[in-house]
């Protein structure tokens, strides 16, 4: 007997409970296009901000209310995950150059001596407002590993060798986390080429020839020498230091073979 | 006897230099002066290579209204202007002097006599103290000239002569102290009629007993100034748990001490200047402690400005072998060293050198939500929960705690039974946020 009193009273309490849920669904529900969930599911979902957008969901409600997809792109997809989320607005994908984090900076232990032991905190950051580094060279990477952390792609790794980062380059999206996360400013965004390696100056070092060339072995001392031989005037100097515009950049190599420092650097070793 | 409220620790005092005389550092071969030596702008130099200098001359003008000049502290040639290294291994824009064989070519200026000096307008004297380049001497090398320029609408009540020296290991002031009472006490008269405040108090820890019996000898002269004993707890000499301590006022948070009508300065800064104001004398030079266990020769040095922190540690007998870590300023808010090449500036107080076997950092662990840390921390903060919001990098979160009030001490981390780097990145946190500003 009690027992049906029990099952009568819940089932009345769970009944009047549905009726108000819905009631509540009705009155205080949000109309949202339905497409925006269609895209969320192809997107990554790692709201790396890669986009230009705060993330995953704000590029999907953009590409929802878009007119064109043009600047629309997400950094973590394929042309072909692009393509689908296209589809689904019903526009044509616009498509955006491929870009790569690089490392400017090739210093191991060999090429520049530790002067010094850091026991602090293992954080780049920490470190960096701390003081100058254990080398010599105060422009250098400090090997704790924030972009690794920072990387929602898992595209970096610590190298056991030199302990230098390591940017997988069919992870690496080109979101650009790392590039605001290493407190020394030492990963660029440069474009990935199908037909041909990227070149890039991998050193960070603006101090005067003569002293950045006791500071690390692999230093860049603003020759000019890569300046002068290279065909489309792609290397710019600017305190002591080379970078090269990749928008001039054809992948020649002369470059990398000219550079007495070997600073200059490329992503295939056959060139 | 007076102390803060909140928070403080006890670290052991570690001061072998106690009681030791000061003494004079030999001029170096090469003297560097870093043209950033006082927090604000950098100064600009107004001397070239070639330029013959005599000492006290202007070599570098103040690069803002906070900024201060800087003087040469030698006779000499200037060689070049180049980059030296921070005691931490940055670059920085400095002008490297040869001294000249004899140094007997100084300016003489006769000083002031007692009725010229009282007949300087408080106006005048701010002039002198920003012309002679001083800055805060305690460390943090704010402009003097600044602070003592009372702004429109504020009261100076209470001028406060910071002669704690809470820092374990450092001797600096005690020993100014202790030889020059007289001027110390005449410097503070000075800041007291240049920022029109009525009274004036020297606050000084009970551990230098001979600094506060000399330095009560020479207060009874001046009726407006007296000296009050503290007790010794880290860190005392905190700019707003010193105001707390003698005045019961409190700093409100974001602000300045002039809201509570307090001047806060220290005895090495009241000394400068009454030597600059008594002897036409700019800020060259400072009282220094080197120190550390292995030193054979430790002691109170006269250091001139830009003299090679190697020059330092061979005077007080060279690097001894078990060295593991070289401190710029006192063991708790001062920084390690990384290169001997760098050169003592205006807000060096001390080189300490710690053994190998004190210096390595406690491998940390997982906080155990002890507390100990909030306890500690003498401004009310919850270091743990801060550290937690660094580390998650939640940058606002850490602001609406507060960590902006951080004065760094290092209490939280040092009482931390665990070992965690609380300090490191309550540091870095506060970096952030002033870079989003």
């Amino acid at each position: 007997m009690e027992i049906t009193v029990s099952i009568i009273v819940l089932g009345v309490i769970g009944v009047l409970a549905a009726v108000l849920l819905y009631l509540a669904a009705k009155k205080f529900h949000v109309s949202e296009d339905p497409r925006i969930g269609e895209i969320e599911e192809i997107l990554p979902g790692a709201n790396c901000g890669g986009c230009g957008f705060s993330g995953c969901h704000a590029f999907a409600v953009e590409c929802a209310g878009a007119s064109s997809m043009d600047g629309l792109n997400c950094t973590g997809l394929t042309a072909e995950g692009m393509k689908k989320i296209a589809d689904i607005v019903g526009l044509t994908p616009v498509a955006a150059e491929r870009k790569v984090a690089v490392l400017r900076c090739s210093a191991s232990c060999e090429n520049r001596d530790l002067r010094n032991h850091y026991d602090g905190v293992r954080s780049c950051a920490i470190e960096a407002a701390l003081y100058q580094g254990e080398s010599d060279c105060i422009y250098g990477c400090l090997a704790c590993g924030d972009c690794v952390a920072a990387c929602p792609f898992g595209a970096m790794t610590i190298s056991s060798g030199d302990s230098l980062p390591r940017i997988d380059l069919e992870k690496c999206t080109g979101c650009g986390k790392c590039v605001e996360t290493c407190p020394r400013g030492l990963c660029e965004l440069v474009p990935l080429h199908a037909d041909r390696p990227m070149v890039w100056v991998a050193c960070a070092n603006r101090d005067r020839g003569p002293v950045a060339m006791k500071e690390c072995g692999v230093a860049c001392i603003g020759c000019t020498k890569c300046r002068k031989v290279c065909p489309v005037e792609a290397p710019e100097i600017s305190s002591f230091l080379a970078h090269i515009d990749q928008s001039k950049c054809t992948s020649c190599g002369e470059c990398v073979k000219a550079c007495p420092r070997h600073s200059i650097v490329t992503s295939s070793s056959q060139l | 006897m007076k102390t803060f409220r909140k928070g403080g620790i006890h670290p052991p005092e570690y001061k072998l230099t106690a009681g030791r005389p000061i003494v004079g550092v030999p001029v170096p071969s090469e003297i560097r002066i870093m043209l950033s030596q006082c927090i604000g702008t950098p100064s600009r130099p107004v001397v070239k290579a070639g330029d013959h200098v005599v000492a006290g001359q202007m070599i570098a003008e103040a690069g803002g209204f906070v900024g201060a000049p800087l003087h040469s502290p030698v006779c000499g040639t200037v060689k070049k202007l180049e980059p030296t290294r921070t005691p931490q291994g940055i670059w920085q824009d400095s002008i490297v002097i040869v001294p000249d064989e004899t140094q007997e070519d100084a300016i003489q200026a006769t000083p002031r006599d007692e009725d010229e000096i009282m007949a300087l307008s408080p106006e005048e004297i701010v002039a002198i103290v920003g012309e002679a380049g001083i800055v805060g001497l305690g460390g943090a090398t704010f402009p003097t000239r600044v602070k003592l320029s009372v702004p429109k609408g504020k009261k100076a009540r209470t001028v406060i002569i910071n002669g704690a020296e809470c820092e374990p290991c450092l001797t600096c002031d005690d020993a100014l102290m202790r030889t020059e009472a007289q001027a110390i006490v005449k410097g503070a008269f000075l800041i007291m009629k240049a920022t029109g405040a009525p009274e004036g108090i020297i606050g000084i820890e009970e551990n230098k007993p001979e600094a506060i019996a000399a330095m009560e000898a020479a207060a009874k002269t001046v009726p407006a100034i007296s000296v009050c004993k503290l007790k010794k707890k880290y860190p005392q000499g905190g700019e707003k748990q010193l105001i707390y301590a003698l005045t019961g006022r409190i700093v409100p948070a974001g602000t300045l001490p002039i809201e509570t009508g307090c001047i806060v300065d220290n005895v090495a800064t009241a000394f400068a200047v009454y030597d600059a104001v008594r002897n036409r004398r700019p800020l060259t030079e400072r009282i220094v402690t080197v120190t550390g266990p292995g030193l054979s020769n430790p002691g109170n040095f006269l250091v001139k400005n830009g003299t090679p922190l190697s020059a330092l540690i061979d005077f007080a007998g060279g690097l001894p072998e078990e060295a593991g870590k070289i401190i710029a300023g006192g063991p708790m808010m001062g920084r390690a060293v990384s290169t001997l090449d760098s050169t003592a500036t205006k807000g060096l107080s001390g080189l300490v050198v710690v053994p190998a076997d004190m210096a390595e950092r406690k491998p940390s662990g997982p906080c155990i939500r002890c507390a100990r840390c909030v306890s500690a921390c003498p401004m009310g903060l919850e270091p743990y929960l801060l550290m937690l919001q660094a580390e998650n990098r939640v940058w606002d979160d850490m602001s609406a705690h507060g960590v902006m009030n951080c004065l760094e001490c290092g209490c939280c981390s040092y009482i931390c039974p665990a070992s965690r780097p609380l300090l490191d990145y309550i540091k870095l946190g506060k970096q952030e946020l002033r870079k989003k500003k």
